[in-house]
């Protein structure tokens, strides 16, 4: 058993003083940021990336990912609490859970999406030490070619095959591989898409595009929209405690979600949002209590929140032994991973194993920290819930700027933040996805490389991208990926027409 | 398609997709500037072509989607929010490039946005942008040896 050994030794890493308070740190912002509206985990990582420069990489990634399972966990409060889910993958949630905080069962409902988080995320953490490894192996014999293909198929399940229309998630991919663009071609040393200017030269800052479509996009957005949301917070009334009766109703809907998260957050195809409504329509269709779905029942909440944090923990696995990210947090981790001079992928995991199996360990521990603080200390979280918006905003737009200042001291790179902020709420009011122009901005450039890297080897022969067999199946993946959401609307509009 | 009402042209949609064209435009003129290439495979102009192509079909995809009306419908939206919150960001940007200092731009940032979130307080807002601005300028100064952009306020600090 490798891979125990192995996590043994992450295990010693993770329980360094140091180490467990970076990961208190990172549960406890991700907490805060995930119940705070407006505010998301790769927001706070890209705020925070600038921050931790200097720092020591294994704290700090310890922090990050303690981010990303608190934002997790925050999120499924907000959700049953004011029904505006802060991310798309705490929709299902929101569905039944604000309407148990309605009914007066907000105790139970959080405590049921604590406990599930806790075990969805230890499950899908254990999959990740089993999985890693195995994965690294394929891993090394990947070519150039192969991680050209490989990346194809992230763009095109980021992008396409999942969201409400190809075309916008596509366009919003190719915007952000436009902006990838920009700067000087690392081969030929020629710059392009800089026009002279010579900020533009390293390249695009990903905080500064992060910051601003995330924090200045969406204060843009939410202060356009003020005078039609009304938000209401359901106060939580009653024991906070489940019943004997929502533990039996509550464990096997954990288990579901878990199963439906881990495999689909670990394939490089993105998002939180399938599992998490295959889980909510599935608990749906097994449960004994058909008449309480929509009125408040306890597995609409158990399954969706264990799905979402289970697939949140499955995206690490591309991450990691890939270099693959494949949501917009993941995204960010991997800035931080790039900031300190470390690729993710099979060789992290030969040269530093300290620092990648101490980062899974960490998580198992960021896990039981989150299940501390969400279940006794809810109340608490509560509370930030009543900072008045105006504050609220005018704080995260004050950070926005201090983090792009503090990354790269200059005019044009905040007037750029101001732009961003503007093409954000534009996409955000005309629906253009945002997280595939983060992952086109950092991943496009490693796909050219790779690319440009492949025809060097093969003396500019393009029939190499076929030739091996991997990358063959990959690229015919990415195409059945692409041409999929266009014939299944045809097949949908086909049987529209038939009622 | 008979069944389906017959919605009226999307003018922002039309919009949308013009921009995109003329920025697989810019991009196939900028990388047509290009000098130098490599000897073997790829040379730098790959990418950026075949990414303005596939800009211009994502154009056209975009103009059938806007002359079909196929965009989300949106809610009104409330043009003086987004200006006051554009012009606090621009104040900023003035001040800083001005040599004015971070604090006062952070508590203008601050109060324009509080603002344009429904708050009648400027006075108040100010001066919890200048005490929150204070407080991360320590921070990041003393802190964490990182500088932010000083005018006189913060030279006395």
């Amino acid at each position: 058993m490798d891979a125990l050994y192995s996590l043994l030794q992450g295990l010693a890493v993770a329980i360094q003083p140091m180490n467990l308070m970076f990961a208190l740190i990172g549960v406890l912002l991700g907490t805060a940021v995930g119940v705070l509206p407006g505010i998301g985990p790769a927001l706070t990582v890209a705020l925070l990336l600038p921050v931790t420069y200097k720092l020591d990489p294994g704290g700090s990634l310890i922090m990050f990912a303690g981010i990303y399972y608190g934002g997790m966990y925050g999120g499924s409060t907000t959700a049953i609490l004011i029904n505006t889910p802060g991310e798309s993958a705490s929709m299902a949630t929101a569905l039944e859970g604000n309407k148990m905080a309605k009914a007066g069962r907000g105790g139970p409902a959080l405590a049921t999406a604590a406990i599930g988080s806790f075990v969805a995320g230890t499950i899908a953490t254990a999959g990740i030490v089993f999985l890693a490894p195995w994965l690294v192996e394929v891993a090394v014999q990947f070519g150039p070619e192969d991680y050209f293909a490989l990346m194809c198929v992230a763009f095109i399940t980021v992008s396409a095959t999942f969201g409400d229309s190809p075309i916008r998630g596509l366009t919003s991919l190719f915007i952000g591989l436009t902006l990838g663009l920009i700067g000087i071609d690392k081969l030929t040393g020629q710059p392009r898409l800089a026009f002279g200017v010579p900020e533009l030269l390293d390249g695009i800052e990903i905080t500064t595009l992060a910051v601003g479509l995330f924090a200045v996009g969406e204060a843009l957005y939410v202060a356009s929209r003020r005078h039609i949301v009304q938000e209401t917070l359901e106060p939580v009334r009653g024991s906070l405690w489940m019943t004997k009766e929502d533990w039996k109703r509550s464990w096997k809907p954990w288990l579901r979600g878990t199963l439906f998260g881990f495999p689909i957050g670990a394939l490089p195809a993105g998002g939180a949002e399938i599992p998490t409504f295959l889980s909510y329509s599935t608990e749906k269709r097994l449960t004994k209590y058909p008449e309480e779905f929509g009125k408040g029942a306890i597995e609409g909440v158990a399954g969706p929140e264990a799905a979402n944090n289970a697939s949140a923990a499955g995206t690490l696995v591309p991450l990691l032994t890939l270099g693959l990210p494949t949501s917009a947090t993941a995204a960010m981790m991997l800035a931080g991973f790039q900031q300190y001079g470390l690729n993710p992928g099979p060789l992290l995991f030969a040269e530093r194993p300290d620092l990648v199996w101490g980062l899974i360990a960490s998580l198992f521990i960021a896990n039981i920290m989150l299940l501390v603080l969400n279940l006794p200390l809810v109340g608490l979280w509560v509370r930030l819930l009543a900072i008045p918006q105006p504050w609220l905003y005018a704080g995260i737009l004050v950070f926005a700027t201090v983090g792009t200042v503090a990354a790269k001291p200059s005019l044009i790179e905040l007037t750029m933040l101001g732009v961003f902020g503007v093409m954000g709420f534009l996409m955000r009011r005309f629906d253009f996805p945002i997280a595939p122009v983060v992952v086109g901005l950092i991943l496009g450039p490693v796909a050219e490389s790779q690319l440009r890297r492949a025809m060097q080897i093969s003396l500019g022969d393009p029939l190499v991208l076929v030739q091996s067999p991997i990358s063959a199946t990959l690229l015919a993946i990415a195409a059945v990926a692409l041409i999929a959401p266009f014939v299944l609307r045809g097949l949908g509009r086909f049987k529209a027409a038939e009622d | 398609m008979s069944n389906v009402e017959v919605r009226k042209a999307d003018a922002a949609g039309i919009a949308i997709a013009a921009l995109l064209f003329v920025l697989a435009g810019v991009i196939a003129f900028d990388s047509s500037q290009l000098q130098i290439s490599s000897t073997y495979g790829l040379g730098p102009k790959a990418m950026p072509f075949v990414i303005a192509g596939c800009l211009v079909l994502l154009s056209i995809g975009n103009l059938i989607m806007a002359l079909r009306g196929e965009l989300p419908e949106r809610e009104s939206s409330d043009p003086k929010a987004i200006l006051l919150i554009l012009g606090g960001l621009a104040v900023l940007i003035a001040f800083i490039g001005l040599g004015v200092g971070f604090i006062p731009a952070t508590a203008v940032l601050f109060a324009a946005t509080s603002t344009a979130f429904g708050r009648r307080a400027i006075l108040t807002d100010l001066a919890i942008g200048v005490g929150l601005g204070l407080v991360i300028f320590l921070l990041f100064d003393k802190l964490l040896t990182l500088s932010l952009p000083a005018g006189p306020i913060e030279r006395l600090l």
